[in-house]
């Protein structure tokens, strides 16, 4: 294809945008926003251009916010480490049938440092109807690497990921707090590529909130979903609210140290090895402060 | 600059028509069709004829043109049957490339317009198509599967003919006051269908920018693949909401069967593509071609707008319908064919 023109007209982007130092400390490039016509008279709605709407999103908070305080009673350590300006991408590890965690991370880094955050979900959630609308609504994006590029490079955002997946969500009780294979390290390559640091969570009290005791992978098969479970939750709230309603784990969140790569941003492609040595060393910290904060853990639901 | 359009009968070829003809470096607009223009030409020669191989390839030699802009690919299902949309698309298009590829052919030039309707609508989608990206699922329709064929026969031609400068724009969904395209189209029915539970991100083009960025793409140095489309995204809801139309749900499972009545009861006909379009929406990355020159001039937004001003307007005074008459163009084609001859 005579495609030249696209390739010139991308590889002049990326030379103006590629003003990152590649190593080091994380300075913040100062980005102008995309000159934007000016809509506000035409528009009846304030849903952007990632399916956010901020008046839902302000209701959500306001719903959540009890969960948050009272439910799970959140604690957070190091939140120093989360950058106050730039794009970064959050790792975290996941837990629970349907997993706690990403609320929990993105309403508390939005009230405590008043940073959006873009919670990365897998692609499903969009053929939900209406949770798949309200999940947008509140600032949920379909886990597509450039989607990710987009929100980390050309907006600088605060975008969330969990690079295990449904592996970890849909694993057995007995398995908890055990980290599922990082993908193929995509999320290293993602901020490579966006040239911003990886901000790792070790999470604590996800996998409590909504542990699996049983699952059929035969029912899964014919539902065409990831996993299906019978939640311990079901036992004591019923069948359907038991896939709603988690139980009031003390969550406690350790924020790592931001991991900056020695890499050119808007790279093709990146040494695989490079990249799953990184995958591995983030995932091994993220394990080993698990079990640290288990380790300090006296109970389950006091913390 | 000689000019050569296919799909002179259709709003597109003939407006695009209206454009070129009027700028100074364009010496010769000629157009093929089997319809006749549906706007009035000054200048434009009108051919009769059907996008047979060696039509065209008589055409191209005969009238030493050294641009063809590619205006006739069918985007919206309903118009056509799956077979003719295989002609008109596929045949069409590899006719008009291989005259244009003949040899001691003086073309220099192919532009085409297509769709990113290419790309399809599917959950596995990133928000933003970019031209470097291809679709994450196979396509399903036979008017998706034709424009995936007709991109690669364009890349074929482009790989053949280095010496031949080949764009094809992708344009998203099109909005005008003029314009008969599927989503226009239910916009002007007195309810819109939605899909229970889903409001998807839909990326729109005014009709005055498809003119402006073929012109643009004409007249000036480009080449490659580009998507064009207003800068953002609307939800499906509200732009109802802006048009001034209430919707009806239909259900978010056996949708097409839903659909099926109200197509055999000739209300309204729902392509597969558009009932994916409800679904899940379609979004497309367009700084390449910002890049190479061309802004819109109307966002997503802009382009509901106005078609929503138009829609008014209309629904007040109707629709001014123009009709081809024949003595009256041929007089004026022929009588400036004299002078021409004499320069």
């Amino acid at each position: 294809m005579a495609s030249d023109g696209v390739e010139q007209a991308l590889g002049a982007q990326s030379i103006l945008n590629g003003a990152e130092p590649p190593s080091g400390e994380l300075v913040p490039v100062p980005r102008a926003a995309p000159s934007r016509v000016d809509d506000s008279e035409i528009r009846a709605g304030d849903v952007d251009g990632w399916g956010r709407s901020e008046r839902m999103r302000a209701l959500a908070r306001f719903l959540y916010e009890p969960m948050y305080r009272r439910w799970f009673r959140v604690e957070w350590e190091g939140l120093e480490h989360v950058p106050t300006e730039g794009g970064a991408l959050l790792v975290g590890n996941h837990g629970g049938a349907i997993p706690s965690d990403a609320p929990v991370v993105m309403h508390g880094i939005e009230t405590e440092l008043g940073r959006p955050v873009y919670g990365m979900a897998d692609n499903l959630f969009r053929c939900l109807p209406v949770l798949g609308t309200l999940w947008s609504r509140t600032g949920g994006v379909p886990a597509h690497p450039d989607n990710a590029y987009r929100l980390l490079h050309d907006e600088q955002q605060l975008t969330l990921v969990f690079p295990e997946g449904t592996k970890a969500t849909g694993k057995l009780a007995r398995d908890r707090y055990q980290l599922r294979r990082f993908g193929r390290g995509g999320f290293v390559e993602i901020a490579m590529r966006a040239g911003v640091p990886i901000v790792p969570l070790a999470i604590v009290g996800n996998e409590e909130a909504m542990p699996i005791v049983f699952k059929s992978g035969r029912l899964a098969k014919l539902l065409n979903i990831p996993y299906f479970p019978v939640t311990a939750n079901q036992f004591v709230f019923g069948p359907v609210l038991g896939l709603m309603v988690p139980f009031p784990a003390k969550f406690r969140i350790r924020v790592l140290p931001p991991v900056y790569f020695d890499a050119a941003p808007n790279q093709e492609r990146y040494n695989r090895s490079v990249v799953m040595d990184h995958s591995e060393r983030i995932r091994a910290q993220m394990q080993a402060a698990i079990f640290d904060l288990l380790r300090g853990r006296h109970s389950v639901w006091r913390g | 600059m000689r000019i050569l359009v296919t799909g002179l009968g259709t709003f597109w070829g003939s407006k695009l028509a209206q454009r070129l003809e009027t700028d100074p470096s364009v010496e010769l607009v000629v157009g093929v069709d089997t319809r006749e223009p549906v706007v009035p030409l000054e200048h434009t020669e009108f051919v009769r004829a059907d996008a047979s191989f060696s039509i065209l390839e008589r055409m191209v030699r005969a009238t030493q043109v050294d641009t063809i802009l590619h205006t006739h690919l069918v985007v919206d299902s309903t118009q056509e049957s799956g077979r003719a949309l295989h002609e008109v698309n596929v045949i069409g298009t590899m006719n008009l490339l291989a005259a244009a590829g003949a040899t001691g052919s003086t073309v220099r030039k192919v532009i085409v317009k297509s769709a990113t309707l290419g790309y399809g609508s599917n959950y596995t989608d990133p928000y933003y198509f970019r031209e470097t990206m291809s679709r994450t699922r196979p396509a399903k329709t036979q008017v998706e599967r034709s424009l995936l064929e007709v991109g690669g026969v364009i890349g074929d031609f482009a790989e053949d003919n280095p010496h031949v400068s080949v764009t094809m724009l992708q344009f998203a969904n099109v909005l005008g006051e003029h314009i008969e395209a599927p989503i226009a189209r239910m916009l002007r029915l007195p309810v819109v269908p939605e899909i229970l539970g889903f409001d998807p991100r839909l990326q729109f083009v005014h009709e005055d920018d498809v003119i402006g960025a073929l012109a643009h793409a004409t007249l000036r140095d480009v080449s490659g693949v580009f998507n064009v489309a207003g800068e953002g995204t609307m939800p499906w809801s509200e732009v109802c909401t802006i048009v001034g139309k209430r919707r009806v749900a239909m259900p978010p499972v056996l949708t097409a069967l839903a659909a099926e009545p109200l197509r055999l009861a000739r209300l309204v006909d729902i392509s597969p593509e558009v009932l994916s379009l409800l679904r899940y929406g379609r979004g497309v990355d367009t700084s390449a071609y910002r890049q190479a020159g061309y802004r819109c001039q109307y966002t997503t937004a802009g382009a509901v707008d106005a078609f929503a001003r138009g829609l008014r307007l209309q629904t007040t005074v109707g629709q001014p319908a123009y009709h081809y008459e024949r003595d009256v163009e041929d007089f004026f084609r022929h009588s400036r064919a004299i002078v021409r001859d004499g320069v």
